[in-house]
């Protein structure tokens, strides 16, 4: 039987970053998902923005959190080695309703804390981002909404959390939480028996199905769709900042953004759904996106998209960002509603979740040992031409291209696959490194990633799968040794 | 290959050939059906055997090759940075460059295909890599959107080697590649083509359950009433082709918004002058022969540009497509002392039957060719005199009339 001191449900951002905090003490630290990766869920598809929590909820604790994460972004970013930019966000009024709601939510970014809020012109909006709808009247400048890696920075969380001891079980679902005299004990997994003095639920989307192991189930989470275009890196129209529409009484609306990466990010939809399960763009929802975010930028080129996803929101019911302790079910941490804002509150949660541990009793010890940096994966195509030559002549593998839209070597995708926490899939690969996520999405590397994922992992390529179990690429052999897989 | 051939038989010095993959042929290695070369051999080959032919002919005329060699930039004065296990960054300098990267398929994402993103949807062109050099089957139940000529192959290739092919669904009213293609891929072997259909939506999470097909109308939108539901485990593209130019964009060649690739001219020769391009990189091709005969005219025109011996041009024809004509290759004729034919490629807009071909130069009528029928999946020809041209425009129509 596996045995730790704290137990964390969950390899999203927040999860991986609770689990990152909790080694700065002497902690066992056991973090179990039931997916092949870290960040499987809403950490992987959502706007990649780190947020200053200008328009949250004031008073709340979703935005004392957002509003401490933000500045946390620029150590911390440079810490894990995950790409970070400074891009701003601009809100634009067209309209006179719109227009006449500037005021307000300039107050609500000073009742959150948010003092570097400006207001700008029509003239100097359309200076900034060019693009833009001719008609903008006035609109607001928010310096500190930044873009993000997102899929790296849980990765980066994960692997340094695993450097400085923590434990990852991958794979694995939690079916059961046993509580004993009032307090939880250890839980039941797809794995086998986990013996637990204290357990975080950090599920996200199924957050309250593991709260109603504990019998918290006074709340419930549906998902809240949102649909995504993502446009070639040499599309048209192309804007500079994240433009962000006025939000209206129904939803905050769709913005368009640069990606940290260099492609032009569309969305996102908001639909309220009861299916968690349901991944599926839709042409409404797509369509929509086009009609909403040509107010915005009349010449978004959404013909140049390569890719559309769609991410889940866990969004709770009743609404807002909950962290609870219970004194019937001792030594439990529940986190419910945190919904598009937790990749930036991700750092201040991890935090705020070991406050709490310590706030019920969790011991304090230090750990000085507890090594901030990671290092991450060399990045050949943002090298000269001089840093790639000497890590070609280190490595060989690094010279052999494998991705071409992106430059991704192979030997990026070999030091993946070995990385503390291995990239074992396509999607894994994909997330960490970008092969496949150019304008060809894997038609060339594709082939290619599953013959290194194959011969790097030691198994055959009918075992290789794009993500989770039931989603392998190959079917068998063409000829000689036939292994049929289930289909 | 055809270039460097060329080049070096119209006397150039040093040919280099740089690739990125571990041996030559490029995507003909792939491509092991029969088919190619019935025109520049007059005989039937497959891809490897066609490919084999100039790799014999280059080593004999002493062309060297750069192996499993990734190109990362193209300066516009020639100069080539290409990337390499063993020998790290390489610079080369040429005196020219021929620019043949070929293209790349378009993806799911590019044709907007709602849905689930599931394992199990490839473009046809990496599954037949896969089974065709990899040995890995992708797929046992298979629909195959688009009726390109890689699509229709492919599902030939996957009912031999026991898959079931379900239907080729094309969101046109004609079909997008070869009629030959057709007959011998899909006809001979029983698999349903559904014509003004197309995908509308993938479901499963993991691996592909099934695909909606659905019924288009005039405007190619799907009618939702006649959606129907097709089981499968694998969706393949075969969704058309796009010349693949990130390197000629890094050395600032002039693009042509319609065919995606360099403008050129008669010498293949792009804005940058010593730059040449040919094949697929300049314009989607439906046979490699015609490939190989631009690429003659590629390589040759560059080994002279490099040995001094290209004329001035002393004024400029620019190709105008008229009616029903989509684009014409070269997109402009230099004007030199020399005399010669020149080739025009072009594709039409839409099929028609019994159509007349007309040339003409600045208003006046230079050839003309009658066709029992064109389509836009296959290339037409025709060739034009030198000395009957003059400075302005050369127009191509294409229309009804014998």
């Amino acid at each position: 039987m596996l045995q730790t001191d704290v137990l964390v449900i969950g390899a999203g951002a927040v999860g991986c970053a609770i689990a990152r905090e909790l080694t700065k003490y002497r902690l066992k630290v056991l973090v179990v998902d039931k997916n092949e990766d870290v960040g499987g869920e809403a950490s992987k598809s959502n706007s990649a923005i780190i947020h200053t929590g200008y328009d949250a909820p004031p008073g709340t604790l979703e935005s004392q959190l957002v509003v401490a994460a933000n500045p946390m972004y620029e150590l911390l970013t440079k810490q894990l080695d995950v790409p970070y930019q400074k891009v701003g966000a601009i809100l634009p009024a067209f309209t006179d309703e719109q227009f006449e709601k500037l005021p307000a939510l300039k107050a609500k970014a000073f009742q959150n804390r948010v003092y570097d809020v400006e207001y700008l012109t029509g003239e100097q909006l359309l200076a900034m981002e060019p693009n833009l709808n001719p008609e903008v009247k006035a609109g607001l400048y928010i310096p500190r909404e930044n873009i993000i890696d997102p899929f790296l920075l849980v990765v980066a969380y994960a692997e340094n959390a695993q450097q400085n001891g923590a434990h990852f079980l991958l794979n694995t679902q939690v079916t059961g939480i046993r509580v004993e005299n009032g307090r939880v004990v250890g839980a039941q997994t797809t794995a086998g028996e986990v013996q637990a003095t204290y357990i975080v639920n950090a599920a996200g989307l199924y957050c309250d199905d593991v709260a109603a192991m504990v019998g918290k189930n006074d709340y419930t989470v549906n998902p809240r769709k949102g649909q995504f275009y993502i446009l070639d890196k040499n599309t048209t129209c192309k804007v500079n900042h994240i433009v962000l529409p006025i939000p209206t009484k129904v939803t905050k609306g769709k913005l368009m953004c640069p990606t940290i990466h260099g492609n032009m990010l569309v969305g996102p939809t908001a639909e309220e759904l009861e299916d968690k399960q349901d991944y599926s763009t839709t042409s409404e929802g797509l369509a929509s996106i086009e009609t909403d975010v040509r107010r915005l930028i009349p010449n978004v080129n959404l013909k140049d998209s390569i890719t559309q996803y769609c991410g889940l929101r866990p969004n709770r019911n009743p609404e807002g960002l909950h962290v609870d302790t219970y004194d019937d079910v001792k030594n439990y941490v529940n986190l419910s509603g945190v919904r598009s804002t937790g990749l930036t509150a991700s750092a201040s949660l991890g935090k705020y979740v070991a406050q709490r541990l310590i706030e019920i009793g969790m011991p304090v010890n230090f750990n000085p040992d507890f090594d901030p940096i990671r290092k991450g994966i060399p990045r050949f195509h943002e090298m000269t031409y001089e840093e790639q030559d000497a890590l070609i002549r280190e490595n060989p593998l690094y010279g052999k291209v494998i991705c071409r839209c992106e430059t991704i070597t192979e030997g990026e995708i070999v030091e993946a696959i070995h990385r503390p926490i291995p990239a074992r899939s396509v999607d894994a690969i994909k997330r960490r490194l970008r092969a496949g996520m150019g304008r060809c999405q894997g038609g060339f590397c594709g082939p290619r990633v599953i013959e290194i994922l194959g011969r790097e992992l030691g198994v055959s390529t009918e075992e290789i799968r794009k993500n989770q179990t039931g989603s392998h690429m190959i079917t068998g052999k063409v000829r000689g040794e036939r292994v049929i897989a289930n289909v | 290959m055809a270039a460097a051939v060329s080049a070096k038989k119209q006397g150039a010095g040093q040919v280099l050939v740089i690739e990125r993959d571990s041996s030559l042929g490029g995507i003909l290695q792939q491509c092991i059906h029969p088919g190619f070369g019935l025109s520049y051999y007059d005989e039937e080959l497959t891809g490897p055997e066609y490919a084999g032919r100039f790799i014999r002919q280059a080593q004999e005329l002493g062309v060297k090759a750069l192996l499993n060699s990734m190109v990362l930039e193209v300066l516009p004065d020639g100069t080539v940075i290409c990337t390499n296990g063993e020998y790290g960054i390489t610079t080369v300098r040429a005196k020219s460059v021929v620019l043949a990267m070929g293209c790349r398929e378009r993806t799911r994402g590019n044709i907007q295909i709602p849905g689930t993103r599931p394992a199990g949807i490839y473009t046809a062109g990496a599954a037949q890599r896969l089974i065709n050099r990899q040995n890995e089957m992708v797929g046992r139940r298979v629909v195959i959107l688009g009726s390109g000529d890689i699509g229709m192959i492919m599902a030939r290739r996957m009912t031999l080697e026991g898959a079931q092919v379900v239907a080729v669904v094309e969101i046109m009213d004609f079909l997008a590649g070869l009629t030959r293609n057709r007959v011998q891929c899909l006809d001979d072997f029983g698999i349903p083509l559904l014509l003004s259909h197309t995908v509308t939506r993938v479901t499963g999470n993991r691996r592909v359950e099934g695909v909606y097909v659905a019924r288009v109308d005039e405007n190619k939108k799907p009618i939702p009433e006649t959606e129907e539901f097709y089981p499968c485990d694998t969706l393949l593209l075969s969704v058309g082709l796009i010349p693949e130019n990130e390197l000629s964009r890094t050395a600032h060649v002039e693009m042509s918004p319609i065919t995606g690739g360099p403008v050129v001219n008669q010498s293949m020769q792009t804005s940058m002058p010593c730059l040449f391009a040919c094949g697929n990189v300049v314009h989607v091709n439906d046979l490699v022969d015609n490939v190989s005969w631009e690429s003659e005219v590629a390589g040759r025109e560059a080994a002279r540009y490099a040995m001094g011996q290209l004329p001035q041009s002393g004024g400029t024809v620019t190709c105008e497509p008229g009616d029903n004509v989509r684009y014409i290759c070269p997109q402009h004729i230099a004007l030199t002392e020399e005399e010669g034919e020149v080739d025009l490629y072009f594709r039409v807009r839409l099929p028609d039957e019994k159509v007349r071909i007309r040339l003409l130069c600045n208003g006046k009528e230079l050839g003309k060719k009658s066709a029992v029928k064109v389509n836009p999946g296959e290339m037409e020809h025709i060739k034009v005199s030198m000395s009957d041209l003059s400075a302005g425009k050369l127009e191509v129509h294409v229309a009804k009339g014998v």
